[in-house]
């Protein structure tokens, strides 16, 4: 089976935020960039198919900067097999999909996985774009995955619960924390992952329709009050939300 | 008559969620902005009786898809009748709840409506005239973007929480709209719907939510949580240690990689207050704290706080608020 995981380079999580010049994007000096944790969660579920099933592929594909190969990297030192990166930038997630399905559509891949949404622009978009524009069954938000040679069966999480989801192959699937714990990469897989081919290219992006006007820090919070010290507090406490905050 | 504005009104049961109401309210004040009229589509089996409630929070028209097949949720179903609902009404606003399952079928009318998508919506304005702007937030809430539209439809996913749910009656028209079955589609199958928290809400749209940390030392630990929510009518939610450890499920993770919420209290119990918590909960109304340490970042974000054991206080604080209920 060959399975395409689709990942993203994002700031780490720790990120200050600060804005840039142009008000529309954030400073980008000095931050570091991570795998999208919730595509971490893809590629371990690859990784874990790919035990499963023998003579199974994974390719890492990406779209952004240059310095994404670092990113695809991690994910090869993961163990996936080898990369594509899609040269390009663009904040708008329908022209990064369209991208995206465009070079997943001459793979012919048995499966694509990737995360519900990255951790930068938490758009949560890309994987329901990609399937439609591919034409393939979409399921969001994965906790759990059983994949048998023509179909999966997932959990899909869901606001109360969760929906158990017959889907077949191919199909895309968009990976949920809680659906795995991904390996931690060692010193040998970093190892053979700097022989592993990530071909780059460049591709056509389509329109956007969607343009960032600007980008604004929220109001910061004026807390830091404190209203005493143990259990001796607590009237005091109930008396100021009853009061103050009319909540109780 | 026109109809610019087009609510997709996901259902529970008996009725919608608080977060529906609030998208059908927002949709009724850009169609007074717009000077248009509202229109909101139900789609499910058993769902004709609901359909005016809508009309109490502003819609002008419900078109309702009714039909036993309709029970349960296909993205690619539901989708086709939205699809049809937006071409015959030639909107150009659709608005969804921001649900897992209002997101799978954003993106896919955003994919075959060439539309703009913009999620998790904090506010909508309308900017001369015509031109529709959305806030959401980037980085988990460090950081909000406002976004304008390139294309003639415009589709947008509300944050549960971030409208205001008010109500504007009017006896709405109800259409019924032909469900034509699905044309042979292999879409996914929903085998089971299975619920979890016996039925409590979920944490995004919970008024009162009582949290815990790492100091809560164990998963048993949990019960004085429970019970001072439970007293409150709120639920319990988790910091990431706290799921990491295996005390609480990932769908009480609030923070970062879980859940970002904003009740009207939050109480935050044994967390120190990492960065990627204080994302998740720091547009809550009220904040709580209740820690040990007195520098732990948790109190610079808290409208009250208390020094102390978790352990005394909250059985205290469970007390108090009990008597003061009696």
């Amino acid at each position: 089976m060959k399975i395409i995981v689709c990942v993203k380079m994002v700031p780490d999580t720790t990120t200050k935020i600060v804005v840039a010049g142009n008000g529309k994007d954030i400073d980008r000096s000095g931050v570091e960039y991570v795998l999208n944790p919730y595509d971490e969660y893809a590629v371990e579920e690859a990784l874990s198919i790919k035990e499963r099933f023998s003579g199974s592929e994974v390719v890492i594909l990406s779209l952004g900067p240059s310095e994404s190969t670092k990113t695809i990297r991690t994910a090869l030192a993961m163990g996936a097999d080898r990369g594509v990166l899609l040269k390009a930038e663009s904040t708008d997630p329908f022209v990064v999909a369209k991208a995206l399905a465009d070079e997943i559509s001459s793979m012919d891949p048995g499966l694509v996985l990737l995360g519900k949404q990255a951790v930068d622009d938490d758009a949560n978009q890309v994987g329901g774009l990609v399937a439609e524009f591919l034409g393939l069954p979409f399921v969001s938000s994965i906790i759990k995955l059983e994949i048998s040679e023509d179909r999966a069966v997932a959990q899909r999480e869901r606001e109360g619960g969760y929906d158990v989801v017959e889907v077949p192959l191919p199909c895309v699937l968009s990976a949920q924390r809680g659906l795995n714990e991904p390996r931690y990469t060692t010193m040998k897989g970093i190892m053979m992952s700097k022989r592993k081919p990530i071909e780059e290219k460049e591709p056509i992006l389509s329109e956007s329709l969607l343009e960032v006007t600007s980008l604004h820090l929220p109001p910061p919070r004026s807390g830091g009050k404190i209203v005493g010290e143990g259990k001796e507090a607590v009237p005091e406490l109930v008396r100021l939300l009853k009061e103050e905050a009319k909540i109780l | 008559m026109a109809f610019d504005i087009i609510v997709y009104a996901e259902n529970k049961k008996d009725g919608f969620k608080r977060s529906v109401l609030e998208a059908v309210s927002e949709g009724r004040r850009l169609a007074d902005t717009l000077g248009s009229e509202l229109c909101a589509v139900v789609i499910g089996s058993d769902v004709g009786a609901l359909a005016p409630a809508l009309g109490e929070f502003g819609a002008d028209l419900v078109l309702v898809a009714e039909d036993e097949g309709l029970g349960t949720f296909s993205p690619d179903g539901y989708c086709d009748i939205l699809e049809r609902a937006i071409t015959q009404k030639s909107s150009s606003i659709v608005l969804l709840d921001a649900s897992i399952r209002g997101k799978e079928l954003a993106a896919k009318l955003s994919a075959r409506l060439s539309a703009g998508l913009a999620t998790e919506c904090v506010n909508i304005e309308i900017k001369d005239g015509t031109q529709v702007v959305a806030t959401r937030p980037l980085y988990a809430g460090k950081a909000l973007v406002d976004v304008a539209f390139n294309s003639p439809i415009r589709i947008m996913t509300l944050r549960p929480k971030a409208f205001v749910a008010s109500e504007a009656p009017r006896e709405a028209a109800i259409e019924r709209m032909e469900h034509a079955p699905d044309e042979g589609r292999t879409g996914p199958v929903i085998k089971e719907t299975i619920d979890v928290g016996g039925g409590k809400i979920d944490l995004r749209e919970a008024d009162i939510i009582v949290s815990g940390g790492r100091g809560m030392k164990n998963g048993e630990n949990f019960a004085i949580l429970e019970e001072f929510a439970d007293l409150l009518g709120g639920v319990v939610g988790a910091s990431r240690s706290a799921v990491d450890a295996g005390w609480r499920p990932h769908s009480d993770q609030v923070g970062q990689t879980g859940k970002v919420v904003s009740p009207s209290l939050y109480v935050a119990c044994g967390i120190s207050g990492q960065i990627q918590h204080l994302v998740g909960m720091n547009t809550s109304k009220n904040i709580v704290a209740i820690n040990k340490d007195p520098d732990a970042p948790i109190f610079a974000v808290a409208d009250y706080g208390i020094v102390g054991d978790l352990f005394d206080v909250v059985p205290a604080l469970t007390e108090e608020a009990r008597r003061l209920r009696s």
